[in-house]
């Protein structure tokens, strides 16, 4: 009889993912991290047992680029608000871009935002902005932030359009250990660009930007990494030239990684036609040549990560004309379903791999990887997530936990859907509900 | 009866949502509704008791004046909303602009927005039935209509009366801002679907960036190889801040290039016709005698843009049940 474990919880009856593949196991988790894992296990007493049945049970998923809009937006999501959404997709952790207001781009804010995380559901960690501000003109005190565990820096919204400040800051920050993470959109090209520029803008009379414009702005910071040295990491990329230039760019050596999101893989713009502005976003939904790249990219390890670039926007926002409502959407709720349907069921992928997509790489890109993104292995902190592909979900917006209801799923049945939740342990989802 | 009002049961958003016979229907039912603006007492009961509202979130005369006229003639109540001046200026939404005017029983609202798609979302919150006046850069369908209408009288002139039901080989050359024209947009969609032969002519600047899908015969640069071919060329209106933007170089280089003046005007071909949506920038896209030559069927266009919008006005109204043709559909308009 071993001793009494604190916080017991039995997963049964599901399909333990790892790097190589699934194989048929209980999960024993108890003081927060994973104790034992055995093919049939008998549940200590006072243990919680969750049903596993049919259900895969993957190291939890970690999101590199959600917005949490606080400070600054509380009406639109707040920490805890989008750590509930986090938490009900499947995430353990999140990186909160600095978007804010005031921008995330100082130590007080750092710790402002640390402090709100510390009730959250998920882990939360910090991103910091490049720019005081996001203003584009001097630089943030990196390794003042870099001393405080940030670790990912950028002026997400935005790209960084000055390209000798760029150099600058890669140069400054190269020895600090942190990675800067860049929004690909060179605005003299995407100016005034409401949706992908294309034979839809073209058809629909709405103004166009450019796929050139992520992928100019991409070819410069890669020429930056060249120079520098400096690792980056670009932020939802989205068209096939990107993933060309990426490509060879990898190939090279050069020390990059990049992510896409579940949107990017799942719509094109022709869902622009409705006008409905629940599907602007930037980048633009862009053409079907473009999934179908960023889909080939994720199969062939390209790509490192799946981000939902989570953006919530209150509804009075989105019922405004096209040209007026906010670019973005809700990604947190939705994404490992979206990404399974674009990835696993058509067979581009394994769903090993897609879970390695949207946890195990993108929490090695964060630096949470001693504590996130698994592998499920006796003594690892205990972060699970338990999914049941079979399982159909009908999207209904105003049931979601995000503060705002702007997802382009809106009505749409997706498959599959996050049972359970496990956070260090503690079961923060049960059977789909969140439990604080 | 519930006493609640219906929900409309069409709109009139986008030339794309109409087939070919829907266009023909549109354009005889205008025949009827243009004897009527040709009587001494240009007024029919037909719409009586029914509101139209113009709701112009963008600045226009003459499209708002039409639609008022056409409704008047059909003796339709109308309100006039115009964005400035009014609780928008407050912060109000467009949302909620447009409930509260529907909660007021309005029948038709006729929707102009700076912004492509306005009027479909409109017609997502509303009960009353929408007509696109004019979106962004997206469309103009009761533009393309009094086009097609006016090209239509070309073609009855030349066969001596009778006016076909469609446009069918009639060569069109639409020449200027294509890429930023909602009217050019209606126009080649309703034109081809009319069975006339479309050509667009522009620097690469002012053509839309892809064509793939545009039912059009052919796009460029050249004006002049076209110009001895075209039943009629449709010049667009220039936005005078092409130019800040960089997308020309000059005012005088375009109307070198592309603005008809006296001696193209020469070359057409005898019977061709100059169309222009106004209004026009005489000395740039079209030269000022051209504007005043029999060629021009500007005020024509004008004219006939009344009839049309009276036609699409009752043909969001009609009774249920009635055709457009039948009797009782048209009680007081065509004895």
């Amino acid at each position: 009889m071993s001793a009494r474990i604190a916080g017991a919880v039995v997963v049964r009856g599901g399909e333990v993912v790892s790097a190589t593949g699934t194989r048929r196991a209980d999960v024993l988790v108890g003081d927060g991290i994973v104790q034992t894992i055995e093919e049939s296990l008998e549940a200590p007493s006072g243990a919680l047992v969750l049903d596993a049945g049919g259900c895969l049970v993957a190291p939890a998923l970690v999101d590199l680029h959600t917005h949490l809009r606080e400070p600054g937006a509380e009406q639109a999501e707040t920490v805890e608000s989008g750590s509930r959404a986090a938490a009900l997709g499947g995430y353990s952790a999140v990186v909160a871009m600095p978007n804010t207001t005031p921008a995330i781009d100082c130590a007080s804010v750092v710790r402002d935002v640390r402090a709100l995380a510390e009730t959250a559901l998920v882990d939360v960690a910090v991103a910091g902005a490049i720019t005081v501000g996001r203003a584009g003109e001097r630089l943030v005190p990196f390794a003042e932030l870099a001393g405080l565990g940030v670790r990912l820096f950028t002026d997400d919204g935005t790209g960084v359009q000055d390209a000798a400040l760029l150099r600058r800051a890669l140069e400054y920050a190269g020895d600090l250990g942190v990675i800067l993470a860049e929004h690909c959109e060179d605005a003299s090209l995407a100016k005034g660009g409401l949706m992908h520029e294309g034979s839809w803008s073209s058809r629909l009379g709405v103004p166009g930007q450019p796929a050139l414009a992520e992928e100019a702005m991409l070819a410069r910071d890669l020429a930056l990494v060249r120079l520098t040295g400096t690792p980056m990491h670009f932020l939802h990329l989205s068209t096939a030239g990107s993933m060309r230039l990426f490509a060879a760019a990898r190939a090279e050596g050069l020390p990059v990684t990049a992510e896409v999101t579940p949107h990017h893989l799942s719509l094109t713009d022709a869902e622009l036609a409705s006008f409905d502005p629940l599907f602007k976003v930037n980048p633009p939904l862009r053409g079907e040549d473009d999934v179908a790249a960023l889909r080939r990219a994720c199969a062939d390890g390209l790509i490192d990560a799946i981000a939902t670039d989570h953006a919530p926007h209150p509804q009075e926002a989105k019922e405004a004309p096209l040209e007026d409502a906010p670019p973005g959407m809700l990604g947190l709720e939705t994404a490992l379903s979206v990404a399974w349907e674009a990835l696993v069921a058509p067979g581009h992928v394994s769903a090993a791999r897609l879970f390695s997509l949207l946890s195990g790489q993108p929490a090695r890109i964060a630096g949470l990887e001693s504590s996130h993104g698994g592998p499920i292995a006796p003594g690892r902190p205990a972060q699970l997530c338990v999914f049941d592909p079979a399982e159909r979900v009908l999207v209904e917006p105003e049931r979601l936990a995000s503060r705002s209801a702007n997802t382009p799923f809106a009505g749409r049945s997706l498959t599959g859907k996050v049972r359970h939740t496990l956070v260090h342990g503690e079961p923060v989802v049960i059977d789909g509900k969140a439990q604080r | 009866m519930s006493g609640v009002r219906p929900a409309a049961r069409r709109h009139l958003l986008s030339i794309a949502d109409l087939k070919r016979d829907e266009l023909v229907e549109l354009l005889a039912l205008a025949d009827s509704f243009a004897e009527v603006v040709d009587r001494p007492i240009p007024k029919v009961p037909t719409l009586r008791g029914r509101t139209v509202a113009t709701l112009f979130f963008e600045a226009s005369t003459r499209t708002r004046l039409s639609f008022e006229t056409a409704a008047k003639r059909l003796s339709a109540d109308t309100m006039s909303f115009g964005a400035s001046g009014s609780s928008m200026g407050k912060g109000e939404s467009l949302r909620d602009t447009v409930e509260t005017l529907d909660a007021m029983g309005i029948d038709v609202m006729v929707v102009r927005h700076h912004s492509a798609g306005a009027p479909h979302q409109v017609a997502r919150w509303v009960r009353a039935a929408v007509v696109n006046a004019g979106d962004g850069q997206h469309e103009h369908p009761t533009q393309a209509l009094l086009d097609c209408f006016t090209l239509r009288e070309v073609l009855a002139e030349r066969a001596g009366g009778q006016a076909p039901e469609d446009l069918d080989g009639l060569k069109v050359a639409i020449v200027g801002d294509v890429r930023h024209s909602r009217v050019a947009r209606s126009d080649v969609l309703a034109l081809a679907a009319l069975g006339a032969e479309v050509h667009l002519v522009a620097p690469a600047t002012l053509l839309p960036c892809a064509l793939e899908g545009w039912p059009i015969a052919g796009a460029g640069a050249e004006l002049d190889e076209l110009l001895g071919e075209m039943d009629a060329v449709y010049l667009l209106r220039l936005q005078l801040e092409r130019m800040s933007a960089g997308l020309l170089p000059s005012l005088r280089e375009y109307a070198a290039r592309f603005g008809l003046d006296a001696e193209r005007a020469l070359r057409m071909k005898e019977g061709a016709v100059v169309l222009h949506p106004g209004p026009m920038n005489r000395g740039v896209e079209i030269d000022a005698s051209v504007a005043s030559s029999p060629r021009a069927r500007v005020t024509r266009q004008v004219r006939n843009g009344v009839a049309v919008r009276m036609a699409v006005l009752f043909h969001l109204l009609e009774p249920a049940g009635s055709t457009p043709g039948s009797p009782e559909g048209l009680a007081g308009v065509a004895r």
